[in-house]
């Protein structure tokens, strides 16, 4: 029985507890690589695709589409076609679903807040107390720290990672003196501070990269590494009509239709997703903080800041990650860099890669940590 | 974020503009309780204690509890809104509301419009409304499409904890006289409400399921009904939209016409009784503005035309189910 495994019901971030599978997109039969989308799963958060996290046959596909299953439940059963049908049957009727997530473990995402400059700073940590060099995620510009909720788990699996909420978003202050980058990049500062963290990986994504690279140009003696997913700071251009109508965007409609400039496949854009940015934009001095963030860091639909010669001269680990079908940050901004810096092309991925192809860039983060002795 | 009750969000709503706006009072029978007699200040807080704690941090000048005398006091709330405060009063159960009709109706619904827009009337009335509870038939009816009826006035309907409290502030902070209906069998519902200050627009319906077979409008308490609907059909293979207006007045029209544009089938869920109703109201604007989408006729779900029942087996089968608003939706995906 050792050959036949199941393919479950992921856990796609801390308040995941059921899916709905949505398509198949492989057959009984069909052999799989590891990596290769098998189903389409769609949860109150997002929808979503799942990739094998094994190579293998498949045998059995046990859930039906429509079917909503906690996380854990089995979906397909993978082995070897020479096991017999009566052991699959067997395997099947014998699977006890993975205990869903208990208190215990929801509690390994923590939330916490601190002051900074009299302000509230939000962030959210998972693996605290493990020995890696701790990792530190800085979302993008109208985004919270819930944007990494398909890789903050993952990530800190050897690691602490922490996932801040900058200045003007999620659950932080939205009080700003400027709404420019050193103030984000401040913010930033003040966690690594705040939680006495005194080298860091740095993630950032989108304007989020452009605050990392501040925080590098800073404190460089606290960065062991930096990864930046479609990454503000190499290139002027920005798509100034998706900034605009981001900020404009107040009904449901609106909001909707700006954020499927955010990925390939619009159909990711989930209710619960246009929900989100609608109540934090309901949130008392969200608009003027986001206005005010756009006005100084992307002034007329530029970029306020760019870092390119220091990312060709980190002398650091330095990791790009680009959706091919990216329409807010052109990819073409990282050609040309020195060798010295990996840029990783994602097919099929828009400017989120790490909700799009969270496995992918799950995968290429850690082994770009890994490149640093911690 | 933390989890509160629609009972503390509307709580934390009223606290946070007090704190933000001297003008925001207090007022209604028992609204803290135990006046006059000593040790006993903030016994109550309302009858379901929802303004509990108000009193001890506004002090009794912002915090009043009122005599049992409806039409005074609305009256009074009414006329202080005319002249600078933003009273938030409270009139127990929208059955009692009759009593001071005269002061909604013909006072505070019409100063704006009698003084050419000179005047404004910032007042919020609470009340509690709906069936349930056991408390028989003047203490469970669903008024709200009286109001919706008269120009004027502001409808609204919170169906979560957390559009209870968005939904709170932005009325606090509105210029008209605001009817505010807190269902009492909603009161312990839990869900995560931020929290600082934010304010949910009027007449901006939300959709709480998306799904391309039918629609399904629903009301307040209905909302969570017909969402435990739509979850059940679509594990049929149903796409179900569920939309909440949130306010009856002003209603977002849009949102439900679009929906019923793309589903071409729409039901009605409303726990007021059906003549008059928002599922009358709404049935007729979908049969005007969209007949040509329909591909089947529209279908209502309310209680029958009767005083709501005592009797709990009778009231229970009284009160549109998530089982009854399934069976009616699919019939219509399935005729």
């Amino acid at each position: 029985m050792s050959d036949v495994m199941p393919l479950v019901m992921p856990k796609w971030g801390l308040s995941m507890e059921e899916g709905t599978l949505t398509a198949w997109l492989v057959a009984e039969g069909d052999d799989i690589a590891k990596g290769q989308e098998v189903a389409e799963i769609e949860t109150t958060k997002i929808a979503n695709v799942l990739e094998s996290p094994r190579p293998g046959h498949v045998r059995r596909l046990v859930a039906k589409v429509g079917d909503t299953l906690p996380v854990g439940a089995l979906l397909a059963v993978l082995a070897p076609a020479s096991v017999p049908e009566v052991d699959i049957d067997a395997f099947v009727a014998g699977f006890v679903a993975a205990a869903p997530a208990q208190e215990g473990e929801a509690a390994a995402i923590a939330e916490a807040r601190f002051e900074h400059a009299g302000r509230p700073i939000a962030y959210k940590l998972a693996g605290a107390g493990q020995e890696g060099d701790p990792a530190v995620l800085v979302h993008g510009f109208g985004g919270d720290s819930d944007n990494w909720l398909f890789n903050i788990e993952a990530l800190a699996a050897g690691r602490p990672v922490y996932a801040i909420d900058l200045p003007g978003h999620g659950h932080s202050t939205k009080q700003l003196d400027r709404g420019d980058i050193d103030e984000m990049a401040s913010a930033v500062l003040a966690l690594l501070d705040e939680a006495g963290l005194g080298r860091v990986h740095l993630v950032g994504h989108s304007l989020g990269a452009a605050v990392a690279l501040e925080t590098l140009a800073r404190a460089p003696g606290r960065v062991a590494s930096f990864a930046g997913l479609a990454p503000a700071g190499l290139a002027e251009t920005v798509n100034a009509d998706f900034i605009n109508a981001f900020v404009a965007a107040e009904k449901r409609r609106d909001v909707k239709a700006a954020l499927q400039h955010l990925f390939a496949d619009p159909n990711l854009v989930s209710p619960a997703m246009i929900e989100g940015v609608q109540k934090y934009k309901r949130l008392e001095g969200a608009r003027e903080a986001l206005a005010a963030i756009a006005a100084t860091s992307l002034p007329a639909g530029r970029q306020a800041r760019l870092y390119r010669d220091l990312v060709a001269e980190a002398r650091r680990p330095m990791l790009v990650i680009w959706g091919r079908n990216d329409a807010v940050l052109d990819p073409a901004a990282a050609e040309g860099l020195p060798d010295s810096v990996e840029v990783l092309r994602l097919d099929d991925v828009g400017h989120m890669p790490h909700m799009e192809a969270a496995a992918a860039v799950n995968e290429a983060l850690a082994r770009h940590f890994s490149k640093v002795g911690g | 974020m933390a989890k509160k009750t629609y009972r503390q969000a509307i709580n934390e709503a009223i606290a946070q503009e007090m704190r933000r706006d001297h003008r925001v009072i207090v007022m209604g029978e028992d609204n803290a309780g135990g006046a006059g007699a000593p040790g006993e200040s903030d016994a109550w807080g309302g009858v379901l204690g929802v303004t509990k704690g108000l009193q001890p941090e506004f002090g009794p000048d912002r915090v009043l509890d009122t005599p049992i005398s409806e039409s005074a006091f609305i009256g009074a709330a009414a006329g202080a809104a005319a002249t600078g405060l933003r009273p938030v009063a409270e009139l127990m159960f929208v059955d009692f509301m009759g009593v001071c009709f005269d002061q909604i109706f013909n006072q505070a619904a019409k100063f704006r419009y009698m003084f050419g827009g000179k005047a404004v009337t910032p007042l919020v009335v609470r009340t509690m409304y709906g069936a349930g509870l056991r408390a028989a038939s003047q203490h469970s009816q669903c008024l709200y499409p009286i109001f919706t009826h008269i120009p004027g006035l502001k409808v609204v309907l919170p169906s979560t904890p957390y559009e209870a409290k968005g939904l709170m502030i932005q009325a606090i902070r509105d210029d008209d006289p605001v009817i505010f209906f807190e269902h009492k069998a909603l009161y312990d519902e839990t869900g995560d409400v931020p929290d600082e200050s934010y304010t949910i627009p009027f007449g901006e319906a939300n959709l709480t399921r998306e799904g391309g077979d039918v629609t399904i409008v629903a009301f307040g308490r209905m909302v969570g009904f017909a969402n435990q609907a739509a979850d059940e059909l679509k594990r049929e293979g149903i796409g179900v939209t569920v939309i909440d207006p949130r306010t009856t007045s002003p209603l977002d029209t849009e949102t439900i016409l679009d929906s019923v544009g793309e589903t071409g089938r729409l039901v009605v869920v409303d726990e007021a009784h059906p003549r008059c109703s928002m599922a009358a109201d709404i049935a007729r604007l979908v049969a005007e503005e969209a007949f040509g989408a329909l591909k089947s006729p529209i279908r209502t779900i309310t209680p029958p035309h009767t005083p709501v029942p005592f009797s709990p087996a009778l009231e229970d089968l009284y009160i549109p189910s998530a089982v009854h608003i399934r069976d009616v939706a699919r019939s219509l995906v399935k005729a």
